[in-house]
């Protein structure tokens, strides 16, 4: 049987022990009228061997591609020894570390983890993670809500360069507690939150959040904003992508006194792309906000022999003692993930993640130029960007991806959907992973793409027309 | 005492075969912008940071390496091979936002599990996005707060929570802007009918049950409660926590609740990781379905598309960035591949047949079951109440005593309502010897109790370091290493 060691003997010794005859009968407080389920459309079980078998083909349907989508998730180089050392039994299946002396292995990795990423958001605190890094900054918001006692209204302003997806879950979340999400227009030039275009909502403001780079990747003025929000007695809320911190300021650092809450996706920092997760989200903030930090805290302490050593802290703050009046319903973290991105680290160090940033601002200027001197394609954006820029075709945007899928090129990420306004627009990104071979490929193939399709355009379009008037 | 990665850090040395190359670049961005200090990173060779997270691992329990008779938490077996599978290139190099016809392999698994959760659980529509169970919950209550706006009843404000209930229960259906009103347990572990009765009105929008209860006991009046909550119009939630307990047996569909999470690291075996990540999808009954989150897979013809709030316009909406934990999504697809339909009649079976043993041999050698005129579920509730009295020592004592003896310790002191409890749950993967064993060691920490009981006061004696202090910890907060500077 799979996965279940009992032979025949050991039944039959144990139905006796327990004094009944059949296993059947340990269910007998169950009404009979719902005992019985059907599982009939289930198939039937596959062995290891049969199972490999089926999950290559099925991995192959999406292999060998070449990805130039960013958008919140990177491929990043993430050297073998991360996941060879983050897949060991002992991390791998080990509980939630509640019983602390059998637990030092990932509560002291938890502490190291929660010392990297404060440093590298120059923030005093971190907790041990969240569940991504949407989710996170629907967390801060509402630590925010609860933090901020000069406001009484509960405006969040949320400014339109923020990642889509991001926005659509903080709403998701905060939604049913009388929070209010304010969405901010961004500069059509440049693509960026202008301060000037935030001063009609100063009235009554609880956070500004403030994302670096924002979701078309570009670096966003985070001083003058920062400042902004501490005029107004709100609190600010830095999303950032982790890596990028390495080169640009980080949260701790912007303004006059620095933002107060950082949160973000920890994915860049070692977890590979995999359909979009299991990924962490990191939230890190000021010491006076440490009581309202949702999510697993780790302190160092001393056990019985004065011996140092690692404990979950500031447990009255969860949910498993406050039920109802806790601060988040939250009661996991992403253990597995912050042990790889904590191995990570230390295997980058200062230098290696620098190095990463800004092999990646070189690559993605590398494909900007190259794919910028195809005619028609044009930068939307005149502003300072890291490893993403929004790129205009001269055609649909939809379209030309489908072509350039059948290469198996993954040109970019198509913004028509979520900014009606940029319509034709594509976000595109290159990592360090990526070659100027690559870049080649990718301008070569929207060339043909975009010549090919010229002629089909129009026919195209036309029949399109005829579809609609037909009802198709 | 285990050194940290900063305390072997020295300045200019660099794991260099993996990092990238220097690159020799002219920014364009302002000055100000730019980070002009170094972040405080570990600076080790390559060998140092394996040696040093090689060593650490070695000072955790796990379930490869010991029993985890945790009550609650189902910690089975997690298959290897499933764990590599899920690590093919097709998977691993796969990003998020793909186009659908780039995405069809890992498409297949989500929308076969899909349909795989809403048999076992006899629901009509399921959504895998939840991270956790606790994200499972909130969706849940969200989606009954959802279905009663958009029937226009707005007067519906209180959720119903057994006092048994798990922690996580209340604190959802805060977040989703409710009151809580808990109803009390009776004396058999059952609900308090009479106390259900009177709670139930027209601000009641629904009711959070587990079945088994935490209390480690089927819910025998499950029926009623269904038919007296739908006629107070309010729906049932079920906590999925204890799924493993019925697995292939009942289905929650026909016990009549309308909405439930299901923990894919407790039943469906994926790896806890050391507290996440997990997976907690929603499944739902058909008044519920138009208000699952997204995003969802559809099967159109053989092919297979992303249902978004665009298909779905009554959506509680996104709560992940992209498509929730979806590795975890894929390693319990093929676990449950693996199991097929009669592994999966077996779970409960064989879990059920562990916990009653392991509870009978408990029960001959003198513990006090807290339930004793119950069958246990896939776990039970031994109290220590008698004990804690006579022989001065606390659930707690026992718990840490037994580490020394190799057995990761039940969960304790839950659920709140029974004292000095220890809750235990030993899963269908593990062999007769394994559970004999623990109770072996149990027994005889009992026994060390009426002998020497200084010897469980002051355990674990065993393990990297003794009992640690808590209070301590939360006093003189330290959670940031501050290099001292020399």
């Amino acid at each position: 049987m799979p996965f279940i060691p009992h032979t025949k003997h050991d039944v039959q010794t144990m139905l006796a022990t327990i004094g009944v005859d059949k296993i059947d009968d340990l269910f007998d407080e169950i009404p009979a009228s719902l005992r019985g389920a059907s599982l009939a459309s289930i198939p039937d079980g596959l062995t290891e061997m049969e199972l490999t078998r089926l999950m290559r083909e099925r991995a192959k349907q999406d292999s060998d591609l070449l990805c130039f989508i960013g958008a919140g998730a990177y491929e990043h180089h993430i050297p073998a020894a991360v996941w060879d050392v983050t897949s060991r039994g002992e991390y791998l299946t080990a509980y939630t570390p509640y019983q602390a002396e059998a637990s030092q292995g990932t509560l002291q990795l938890l502490y190291e983890y929660q010392t990297m990423m404060s440093s590298l958001m120059a923030l005093d605190v971190s907790n041990a993670s969240l569940y991504d890094g949407a989710s996170a900054l629907a967390e801060a918001v509402l630590m925010a809500a609860r933090s901020n006692k000069n406001s009484k209204n509960y405006r969040i302003l949320m400014p339109r360069t923020v990642h889509p997806h991001y926005r659509d879950v903080v709403r998701a979340i905060v939604g049913q507690q009388g929070i209010e999400i304010i969405e901010v227009p961004f500069d059509p030039r440049t693509g960026t939150t202008a301060v000037a275009s935030l001063q009609k909502y100063a009235n009554d403001i609880t956070a500004l959040v403030i994302p670096q780079p924002n979701f078309f990747g570009v670096i966003e003025d985070v001083d003058a904003l920062t400042n902004w929000a501490h005029e107004q007695k709100a609190i600010a809320i830095a999303v950032v992508n982790p890596m990028a911190m390495a080169l640009l300021k980080a949260p701790g650092q912007w303004g006059k006194n620095g933002a107060d809450i950082a949160c973000g996706e920890g994915q860049p920092l070692g977890v590979p792309l995999a359909s979009g997760g299991p990924y962490y989200g990191f939230l890190c903030c000021k010491k006076e906000f440490v009581r309202q930090l949702p999510g697993r805290i780790v302190g160092r302490t001393v056990d019985a022999d004065g011996k140092q050593g690692f404990v979950l802290t500031l447990q009255a703050r969860e949910q498993h003692i406050r039920r109802a009046k806790a601060t988040s319903n939250i009661c996991t973290n992403q253990g597995l993930l912050v042990t790889a991105s904590t191995i990570y680290m230390s295997l980058m160090g200062p230098q290696g993640l620098r190095r990463t940033a800004l092999a990646c601002y070189q690559n993605a200027h590398a494909l900007r130029d190259v794919l910028t001197a195809i005619p028609g394609v044009e930068v939307v954006f005149a502003s300072p960007m890291l490893h993403e820029i929004v790129l205009r075709l001269p055609q649909s945007v939809d379209t030309v991806l489908s072509e350039l899928a059948k290469f198996n090129i993954q040109g970019g990420y198509a913004l028509n959907h979520v900014y009606p306004e940029l319509g034709n627009c594509v976000l595109v990104c290159a990592t360090e992973t990526k070659t100027s071979a690559d870049f080649a490929k990718y301008a070569e193939k929207l060339q043909q793409v975009l010549s090919k399709s010229k002629g089909v355009h129009a026919a195209f379009e036309k029949k399109t027309l005829v579809d609609c008037e037909k009802g198709v | 005492m285990s050194m940290l990665i900063f305390e072997q850090s020295q300045q200019d040395r660099c794991a260099a075969a993996q990092q990238p190359r220097d690159v020799n670049v002219t920014l364009d961005i302002p000055a100000h912008l730019l980070r002009d200090d170094q972040p405080f990173l570990p600076q080790v060779s390559e060998l140092q940071a394996v040696r040093h997270y090689t060593r650490l691992s070695r000072r955790n329990f796990s379930i490869d390496t010991q029993f985890y008779p945790l009550g609650s938490c189902t910690m089975k077996y997690n298959p290897r091979g499933v764990h590599r599978l899920a690590f093919l290139d097709g998977f691993l190099q796969h990003h998020p936002l793909s186009l659908d016809v780039h995405s069809q392999g890992f498409m297949s698994c989500a929308y076969e599990l899909q349909e795989i959760l809403k048999t076992v659980t006899g629901m009509k529509g399921v959504s895998l996005t939840p991270m956790a169970g606790a994200q499972g919950e909130f969706a849940g209550v969200a989606m009954i707060r959802a279905y009663h706006q958009a029937r226009g009843d707005v007067a519906r404000t209180e959720i119903l929570v057994p006092d048994a209930a798990h922690g996580t229960n209340p604190a959802s259906a805060v977040q989703c802007g409710y009151k809580v009103r808990e109803i009390p347990t009776d004396a058999d572990g059952n609900v308090d009918i009479d106390a259900l009765r009177a709670a139930l009105g027209p601000q009641t929008a629904g009711i959070m049950l587990t079945n088994p209860s935490t209390l480690g006991v089927f819910e025998e009046k499950i029926q009623d409660i269904a038919k007296m909550v739908h006629q107070a119009g309010g729906l049932l939630y079920y906590d999925g926590a204890n799924l493993n307990a019925i697995l292939g047996k009942v289905r929650p569909g026909d016990m009549g609740f309308d909405v439930m999470h299901i923990n894919l690291h407790k039943t469906f075996a994926t790896p806890h990781g050391g507290g996440g990540p997990g997976g907690g999808p929603v499944a739902v009954s058909e008044r519920l379905v138009p208000f699952l989150p997204t995003p969802m897979v559809a099967k159109v013809g053989d092919a297979y598309r992303w249902l978004t709030e665009k298909d779905c316009p009554q959506t509680i909406g996104r709560l992940s960035t992209f498509m929730g934990n979806a590795g975890i999504v894929l390693r319990a697809y093929m676990y449950a591949r693996l199991l097929g339909k009669d592994g999966m009649h077996r779970v409960a079976e064989f879990a059920t047949l562990n916990a009653n043993y392991l509870l009978a041999r408990l029960k001959a050698a003198g513990f006090t079951p807290a339930y004793p005129k119950r069958r246990a579920s896939h776990e039970f509730i031994i109290t220590l109440k008698q004990e804690a009295k006579e022989l001065h020592i606390s659930a707690l004592d026992v718990a840490k005593r037994l580490l020394d003896y190799d057995f990761h310790a039940p969960t304790m002191y839950f659920p709140l309502l029974v004292p000095e409890c220890l809750l235990i749950e030993p899963t269908e993967t593990e062999s007769k010897e394994a559970v004999d064993a623990f109770a072996d060691a149990l027994i005889q920490v009992l026994q060390e109790a009426k002998t020497d009981p200084a010897i469980l006061k002051n355990a674990p004696h065993n393990l990297p370091v003794r009992r640690l202090d808590e209070v301590k910890a939360a006093r003189e907060l330290d959670l940031v290493y501050k290099p001292v500077v020399e």
